[in-house]
């Protein structure tokens, strides 16, 4: 039914199953919009929200998709300034995952904002003292950016293309990426690190407080180091998911060797300056501020040392160990694995930052306090990830993303006969396409 | 955002926040504007379609 839409020698799955899926995604997606305007019309006592919890689980989740969409303003680094070239087969896919990320982030904060009319006040009324401030400049510039990043894709649908004006168009972004990319890779490091900086510069909260260079504070630093470090994974994740789920190769795997190593040191470095910073935080900083380490993990339920063990050694030493080897790379299994603890150790670094560093007592007479989210904000929170699923539902289906696809999965004569019989959805390999014998 | 704008001082912080965003803003806001122009001035000439 919507095969003219969908890219030339490519399969889809049949428009039913397609249908289907959409139509979960959207379930799950309106669930979460029945919590989002909960909170927008009833206002923010629909969270659990205290005098202790300022920061909602959306925050939380808010500070984790930035850091694991990082992929897209690092991989666009590597190919545009760097010169990578051979990234460019994965670079689409990273450019649409940071794009579902950041207009995520934008999304939870607008509903964290609580009035989200007045939204523009951050801008207009701006408090120029505040690294917030910065972020939320940042975060709309970049985001600007992947919206200018992810554009030329849609103008590569088979369809919009035939339109003169938008294949010129296409090609001229195309031609001037370089200058976006580089201004994205800019903002990013600026609004990744204030990020980082909030916690950092607490100096009421000894767990977060941390000494840096000048008014920044080491996290600033690590904030964005462990973005460039670890948003690749979730690149290369989503895309080994999306291979599983379509039952097809995408990405050759030199393109995968490559990014996977490159994460791999990139997240090796990091975990060693990150241990320093803990080591040092440790013994001087909490020390002298009159604290033992043991204060901020012990005499509660949740907050224990093992939470340090997971970050720095499942999600650190772990992932990095294994990408940096060959061995590790070449085990589909093992990749997965190191993939999977490398999403999940900036979430966990980002976790600790933002809710330990609130549930952590700050006058002697107070107690731990405990955070449970209200199922309005569990739904806010997954509501990014039924849209991310459809983005990318909608995305793979109709536009070019993978460049290698054709090439990987050429369609057989008789294959093109037979399932055109049935409702598959099959277009004629084009020039590209090349026959099994010579892929 | 706008030095017209009642809490507006001309002091470092303004001028490097909002310089700052001024300058990310004019890279986007011009970049674009060349691919808009060109692929109109593209379309007017009605070159052959080039390959991306």
């Amino acid at each position: 039914m919507d095969s003219a839409l969908i890219p030339t020698g490519v399969k889809r799955c049949s428009t039913g199953k397609f249908a289907f899926w959409l139509f979960i995604g959207l379930i799950v997606l309106l669930w979460g919009v029945y919590a989002m305007l909960l909170c927008w019309f009833k206002g923010l006592n629909q969270t659990n929200m205290n005098d202790s919890y300022g920061f909602a689980l959306w925050i939380w989740a808010d500070l984790a998709v930035i850091a694991i969409g990082g992929g897209a303003f690092f991989t666009g680094l590597l190919r545009y300034v760097f010169g990578l070239d051979e990234l460019k087969n994965i670079l689409n896919y990273a450019v649409l995952i940071g794009f579902i990320c950041y207009s995520s982030a934008l999304l939870i904060l607008a509903i964290d904002v609580g009035q989200p009319l007045r939204a523009w006040f951050i801008f207009w009324h701006a408090n120029v003292h505040s690294m917030l401030t910065e972020v939320a400049f940042c975060l709309s510039c970049y985001f600007a950016v992947l919206t200018i990043e992810y554009i030329p894709l849609i103008l590569e649908n088979r369809q919009v293309d035939k339109v003169p004006f938008f294949h010129y168009l296409g090609h001229n972004m195309h031609s001037a990426m370089a200058v976006f990319a580089a201004t994205g890779a800019f903002l990013s490091f600026f609004h990744q690190g204030s990020l980082g900086g909030v916690a950092g510069v607490l100096y009421g909260r000894p767990f977060a407080y941390r000494e840096g260079i000048a008014i920044w504070p080491w996290t600033f630093f690590l904030f964005t180091w462990s973005a460039a470090a670890y948003g690749p994974c979730f690149t290369l994740f989503i895309t080994r998911i999306t291979e599983i789920v379509s039952k097809k190769k995408l990405v050759k795997q030199n393109v995968i060797d490559l990014l996977a190593k490159i994460s791999g040191w990139m997240i090796a470095s990091y975990i060693i300056v990150k241990i320093i910073d803990t080591l040092y935080w440790a013994l001087v900083t909490a020390p002298a501020k009159g604290f033992n380490v043991s204060f901020f993990y012990s005499n509660n339920a949740f907050y224990g040392y093992w939470i340090l063990f997971l970050e720095i050694i499942i999600c650190g030493i772990l992932p990095a160990a294994i990408l940096l080897t060959k061995k590790g790379r070449d085990n589909p299994k093992i990749l997965m694995t190191a993939l999977i603890l490398g999403v999940l150790g900036p979430c966990v670094n980002r976790w600790v930052m933002v809710l330990q560093v609130m549930a952590v007592p700050v006058l002697s007479f107070e107690n731990w306090v405990l955070y449970y989210p209200s199922w309005q904000e569990v739904a806010t929170t997954i509501l990014p990830v039924a849209y991310g699923f459809l983005l990318i539902l909608v995305s793979y289906r109709y536009l070019p993303i993978f460049p290698q696809e054709t090439e990987l999965n050429p369609i057989v004569e008789t294959e093109m006969k037979s399932e055109t019989e049935t409702e598959e959805t099959i277009e004629p390999a084009g020039d590209q396409a090349l026959s099994p014998a010579t892929a | 955002m706008l030095p017209f704008s009642f809490e507006w001082v001309w002091d470092a912080g303004h001028m490097l926040f909002m310089g700052g965003l001024w300058y990310a803003l004019a890279i986007l806001g011009l970049g674009m504007t060349f691919c808009v122009v060109k692929s109109a001035i593209d379309v007017c000439k009605g070159d052959a379609h080039k390959e991306h």
